[in-house]
């Protein structure tokens, strides 16, 4: 079935194609690994924002929220690669590679904030008052009473979302970051041997959303209460 | 650096971005009529209970759902033309690519749908001596359709913002129109800029628009 010797032999860069391609899968899980900790931190932000009294604050985390849902991914890149480092000046050192991460990031904060939100609001709302009762500010009752709940809760689409960002890592190709589809399109170019390489890279992607999964699942069952919804106990 | 749009005028959009949002949203309702027809089938087949039904299309779904689109759409490119033993344009491979693996997206949704009606009004159907078809075609898929109607058009949304992806094998959508004018006037990054509000408003306002019928259909129901 097809012809993979060529995955050892030199690209003429002084390794060869499989040792690219490793590189290449390093890149991918850098990109998705560094995404998913801005989309979390603001995503997290955000769905808290729209959950709280001040108007003003639930409409920063609407706007956030319908902007970076609302425009292509590929669109969000480019504007991250293109736009912004000529617009401020200050940000053309930065590499490309950190502008991809919070291109990812950001887009990806979107979908976050709209289930950080919804786990909020499952909750009944007389443990925000309970919270509020008992003496708590507000930023503790989030803290104490709210969250940990609302995180536990949101774990399954959180994993799911977890999966689409390395899926959503593959739109980097088009700013020349050479991770994984970057790599199947040049090799594909440079070897003509399309369809191995395909498959070997399909075959990553399959592994690393496999991964995540299980990391997912292990989390979800570390810390689960007793009694919720789903749990076993 | 100084922003000037003052090169974006008619003119230009008649020779360069007409044609590119024209093509998209032809992708778009191509690739929603097909993979909404292509995922009932593969919603019907996963829940009829058959083994030799329920597996293949679990297969199929569970596959697609899992690679990256802008690799199926690289997959397509390349294997099109090895079976049908021609070349084939950018164009007809993209609106392929995208029926084929939207299917799988929407056959998902077809299924939660089916199954939020009642089992029971399955079981009143056979009672009164209809088919399976029939208890489908009658009872079934109307209720589960209207069930579903806000997240098909959410998922149309994504599908519209997913054809700009097709930048990967070259294809002129509205993204590459816009890129092309850019070149083309030299003011790329303004033309980045338009494209990134036009998106924005074509996708908020649709988003909008199935909010309202969202609710438009919770009173009814």
């Amino acid at each position: 079935m097809g012809d993979w010797s060529f995955f050892l032999r030199d690209t003429g860069g002084d390794e060869t194609y499989l040792h690219w391609m490793m590189t290449a899968w390093g890149w991918t899980l850098s990109v998705a690994a560094l995404s998913l900790i801005v989309a979390l931190v603001v995503g997290s932000i955000m769905g808290i924002l729209r959950t709280t009294p001040s108007k003003t604050l639930v409409f920063v985390g609407n706007a956030w929220t319908e902007l970076f849902r609302n425009i292509p991914l590929l669109v969000q890149i480019f504007l991250w690669y293109h736009v912004i480092p000529s617009i401020f000046l200050s940000l053309r050192a930065v590499p490309s590679f950190v502008l991809v991460v919070f291109a990812l990031g950001f887009f990806t904060s979107a979908r976050i904030a709209e289930q950080v939100k919804a786990g909020i609001l499952s909750l009944p709302k007389g443990q925000r008052y309970a919270g509020l009762a008992m003496g708590l500010t507000l930023p503790q009752t989030y803290r104490y009473v709210l969250l940990p709940m609302a995180y536990r809760i949101i774990i399954p689409p959180l994993t799911s979302e977890s999966m689409n960002i390395i899926k959503n890592t593959s739109v980097a190709f088009a700013v020349s970051i050479a991770e994984l589809t970057m790599f199947a399109m040049q090799a594909q170019e440079e070897t003509s041997r399309g369809i191995e390489i395909y498959l070997a890279v399909t075959a990553l992607y399959f592994v690393s959303a496999f991964a995540v999964n299980r990391v997912a699942h292990f989390i979800e069952v570390r810390v689960q209460v007793p009694g919720m919804i789903g749990s076993k106990s | 650096m100084q922003l000037d749009f003052a090169f974006f005028n008619w003119a230009l959009i008649q020779s360069f971005i007409l044609k590119g949002l024209l093509f998209s949203v032809e992708l778009t309702i191509i690739a929603m009529l097909g993979g909404v027809a292509l995922g009932t089938v593969l919603a019907l087949m996963r829940l009829s209970g058959k083994p030799w039904l329920v597996t293949p299309s679990a297969i199929y779904v569970n596959t697609l759902r899992s690679i990256p689109l802008v690799m199926v759409i690289l997959w397509f490119f390349l294997l099109i033309p090895l079976l049908i033993g021609r070349p084939l344009g950018t164009d007809i491979s993209s609106i392929i690519t995208f029926t084929v693996f939207e299917a799988a997206y929407y056959s998902e949704i077809m299924r939660a749908g089916i199954q939020s009606v009642p089992k029971g009004q399955v079981g009143a159907g056979y009672a009164v001596g209809m088919t399976y078809a029939q208890c489908m075609k009658l009872i079934v898929l109307p209720q589960a359709f209207r069930n579903m109607l806000p997240v098909l058009l959410t998922q149309t949304i994504i599908l519209f913002q997913d054809t700009s992806l097709v930048y990967a094998i070259g294809a002129y959508d509205l993204l590459k129109g816009f890129e092309i004018a850019g070149k083309n006037y030299n003011r790329p990054i303004e033309a980045y800029l338009i494209a990134a509000i036009v998106y924005f408003i074509i996708c908020f306002s649709l988003s909008m628009l199935v909010r309202q019928l969202q609710t438009k259909i919770a009173i009814v129901r």
